[in-house]
């Protein structure tokens, strides 16, 4: 290499390997023993932390993740504790980024990368559907892409437009891509760490009026689970969870509507109904046994998402159910969504989002004469 | 950045024992280091092409005299050796032969389409002989010439074209991207595939094929920013030859020379003679010598042309003149590079003959292999589009495999049926 080099010119993969750990292990013991209170945001964080721990090849890019850590924190102190090498701002293209992601990927390295905003991503859309999607079947194959693509989605922040767009369906849509959406904190952790495992591609769509949500977790707890897993060759990729046990109707919900379903169960349950809710966690690959065997049950269903009704995963979630529960159900299946319009404006969100009030009418509307 | 045209030349600077002090001292980084220290030239002198394509043998087949040849300091090109070039003129043959087999071969309904680079294949050899083994190549649709000339088989290059599967070959066997169709999209591959290497300390170039249309897209932008921030070893290579299926290049850009993108990078860029396969050894040979002692990515500009329509779907009367094309076929890059040859003691009939007989070789092995009724597996469609297939997916696997096995029980039952 010539010795002109000055733009990242220490690059040899030896990213000083003994700091990084060094610092892992103090943030690990820095963390209290047990459950505590535990943000979407710092889990995410620690998910990625740790995986670049892990691996080597692990490396976190895109727009302002290095020393900002990102627009939400998210990435925070990722270039500190593993360096410019491994976690780095990259020139303001989302093309750019998710290409160079799929050409690293081919030579080696699991990268992932942050798109800044939902709607900032659709730059990207050519790459993601045209090579993210379709490597590995072109080349029977022969190129594996693991790579995440994590994607801050959806609304409830109040955010000007192009900030708050639920994009999740054009991806679902796409063959070739794996869609993860966490609820819950503990679920943010261990669905970015499979994700970050993946061979495939995963869209890692994070509801981000979730990321201040606080949950109690613990940590290491869910560091072991994951490493446990790891070595049984088990992951809970594919694999809905039932939030909220019911018997009289299910709520499909996931991402953002999940603690929205989960709050309209409450309610309802005040009045004496008993809901299920199941939160779908991983859009793609769709976990049709959890959430056939609910409506099963129930006999009912509701699906809550924020996104546009119309040709999206809500509509493939209801026909799914209908194919396999039709012989099951008392009533039509039901719909929350947010309307067939563009996002709205901030003082307009909340007539938008599918809210509890919703929820309930389109539960009351489940046909219960008797 | 803005510097001036009076740096220190390093002679001039050695004496006084500041050049390096002199460039940092200016906040030059990368290229813009490289140019000062090393040619002793401008910033701009550097990353602005020379005034005039390099070309180092004439269409009449003469080397030309050195100071006709494009050259200017900070711009120097050394001949490449005989070896190498008699090494591309067998290529040149080989990949003249395999481009109008298989045109042959799609109008013969064994091949479903077939992009030609007739005309072009001075580029595609090149683009091929320059790189190390270590070296990755991504390739367009055209570049089937430069794809088996890199080593792939070219029966498994003829696969996508052939409409068995998307591609038939394992790009990271053969450090060959997948075929892009998307125009300028393998670009940013490339430059990934140039970063996660110098991450890891490797020294490895990477070359990266697009035509003249291509630049205009937004991928090309991205691509080329992305490896001169990043100072990536990646050599973007643009075939202009002239058109964009119908399209003619000023309606592209109005551009001095797509060669001259490179300095709103950052990065040098050169014009070369895409027909003279001498001028693209050795303009191509030192970019990929450049790159690999870290001086950040390059732009090649080839200038070519397309002989034939853009595919056999395509009709090229429609959009250019017959003399135009008449104008092209007197540069050949194939003609001028015999009589070079044969010129300078080369290449003898014997020599020749030998390399026909191995272009025919080729020929035949593409001829036969695409004659072959390979069979497709139905099931193929669901093995890879995850490295574990879904649920969904294998519900459809099994959808489709019932379907075929129904067909085959009728099928079976109206073979017994015409038997009585």
């Amino acid at each position: 290499m010539s010795p002109t080099i000055t733009t990242s010119s220490e690059a040899n993969g030896n990213v000083s390997s003994a700091t990084a750990r060094a610092a892992a292990s103090a943030a690990a013991s820095a963390e209290a023993a047990g459950p505590q209170p535990v943000t979407m945001a710092k889990a995410l964080n620690t998910a990625m932390a740790d995986a670049m721990h892990a691996d080597k090849s692990v490396l976190v890019f895109g727009e302002d993740v290095g020393m900002l850590g990102g627009v939400f924190r998210i990435t925070d102190g990722l270039t500190k504790t593993f360096g410019e090498q491994r976690c780095f701002d990259t020139p303001l293209a989302e093309s750019g980024i998710v290409g160079m992601a799929v050409g690293m990927a081919i030579n080696g390295m699991r990268p992932v990368i942050e798109m800044q905003f939902d709607a900032f991503a659709y730059p990207a859309f050519e790459q993601i559907v045209s090579h993210v999607a379709k490597m590995h079947n072109r080349t029977k194959g022969a190129l594996k892409l693991p790579m995440v693509i994590r994607v801050p989605y959806a609304g409830g922040i109040g955010g000007v437009e192009h900030h708050c767009d639920s994009s999740e369906s054009y991806y679902a849509h796409t063959a070739g891509l794996k869609v993860y959406t966490p609820a819950t904190v503990a679920d943010a952790y261990r669905m970015l760490r499979e994700a970050i495992d993946s061979d495939d591609p995963v869209m890692f769509m994070e509801p981000k009026k979730l990321y201040w949500s606080k949950d109690l977790v613990d940590l290491e707890a869910l560091r072991s689970e994951h490493e446990a897993n790891t070595e049984r060759g088990t992951s809970t990729e594919g694999r809905a969870a039932v939030a909220r046990p019911g018997t009289d109707a299910t709520l499909i919900a996931y991402g953002p509507s999940v603690p929205t379903a989960l709050a309209a169960a409450a309610a309802a349950a005040e009045e004496g109904r008993s809901l299920e809710v199941i939160d779908v966690r991983t859009i793609v690959p769709f976990d049709d046994e959890t959430v056939a065997a609910s409506v099963r049950k129930t006999g009912r269903a509701v699906v809550i998402a924020e996104a546009h009704g119309f040709a999206s995963v809500s509509s493939e979630i209801v026909a799914r159910v209908q194919e396999r529960c039709f012989h099951h159900l008392a009533a039509p299946i039901r719909r929350v969504t947010g309307f067939d319009v563009p996002y709205p404006a901030p003082k307009l969100e909340h007539y938008y989002l599918p809210g509890v009030d919703r929820i309930l009418d389109a539960v009351d509307d489940l046909q219960w004469e008797d | 950045m803005t510097i001036s045209a009076d740096h220190t030349a390093p002679d001039q600077a050695a004496q006084d024992g500041q050049a390096p002090e002199k460039a940092e001292d200016l906040h030059l980084e990368g290229a813009a280091a490289e140019a000062v220290r090393k040619f002793g030239i401008t910033v701009e002198d550097y990353m602005l092409p020379a005034r005039h394509q390099i070309q180092m043998v004439d269409q009449d087949g003469n080397l030309k005299p050195h100071s006709e040849q494009g050259t200017e300091p900070g711009h120097e090109y050394p001949l490449p050796s005989d070896e190498e070039l008699l090494a591309a003129y067998e290529q040149l043959v080989v990949g003249r032969r395999v481009n109008d087999q298989n045109s042959a071969l799609v109008r013969q309904g064994r091949m479903a389409v077939y992009p030609s680079s007739h005309g072009q294949e001075a580029c595609q050899v090149a683009a091929a002989l320059c790189l190390l083994e270590g070296d990755w190549m991504f390739p367009t649709y055209r570049d089937s010439v430069a794809v088996m000339a890199r080593g792939v088989d070219p029966v498994q290059t003829m696969t996508l074209f052939r409409g068995d599967w998307h591609s038939g070959y394992d790009p990271a066997k053969h450090k060959v991207g997948i075929q892009c169709t998307p125009l300028t999209t393998q670009l940013l591959h490339a430059v990934g595939v140039a970063h996660a290497a110098k991450l890891r300390g490797e020294d490895t170039v990477v070359l990266a094929m697009c035509g003249d249309g291509a630049t205009s897209e937004g991928d090309f932008h991205e691509a080329l920013n992305f490896a001169a921030v990043f100072h990536l070893p990646v050599i973007f290579f643009v075939q202009n030859n002239q058109y964009a299926i119908s399209v003619p290049l000023a309606h592209q850009s109005v551009a001095p020379s797509l060669a001259h993108k490179a300095v709103g990078y950052g990065m040098a860029g050169e014009r070369v003679d895409g027909n003279d396969v001498v001028a693209l050894l050795a303009v191509l040979d030192r970019a990929v010598k450049l790159a690999r002692e870290g001086s950040g990515p390059l732009l090649v500009e080839a200038h070519t042309y397309r002989m034939q329509a853009h595919t056999n779907a395509d009709d090229a009367t429609r959009y250019r003149q017959d003399s135009e094309v008449a104008q092209w076929v007197a540069r050949d890059p194939l003609t001028r590079m015999k009589r070079y040859l044969t010129d300078k003691g080369l290449l003898d009939d014997d020599g020749e003959s030998r390399i026909a007989e191995k272009a025919e070789a080729v020929a035949t092995q593409l001829r036969n292999g695409l004659s072959e009724d390979v069979p497709v597996d139905p099931q193929d469609l669901f093995n890879h589009v995850f490295s574990t297939p879904t649920p969904q997916l294998k519900e459809q696997s099994a959808l489709l495999a019932d379907e075929l096995a129904r067909d085959a029980s009728t099928g079976a039952s109206s073979d017994t049926e015409a038997a009585r």
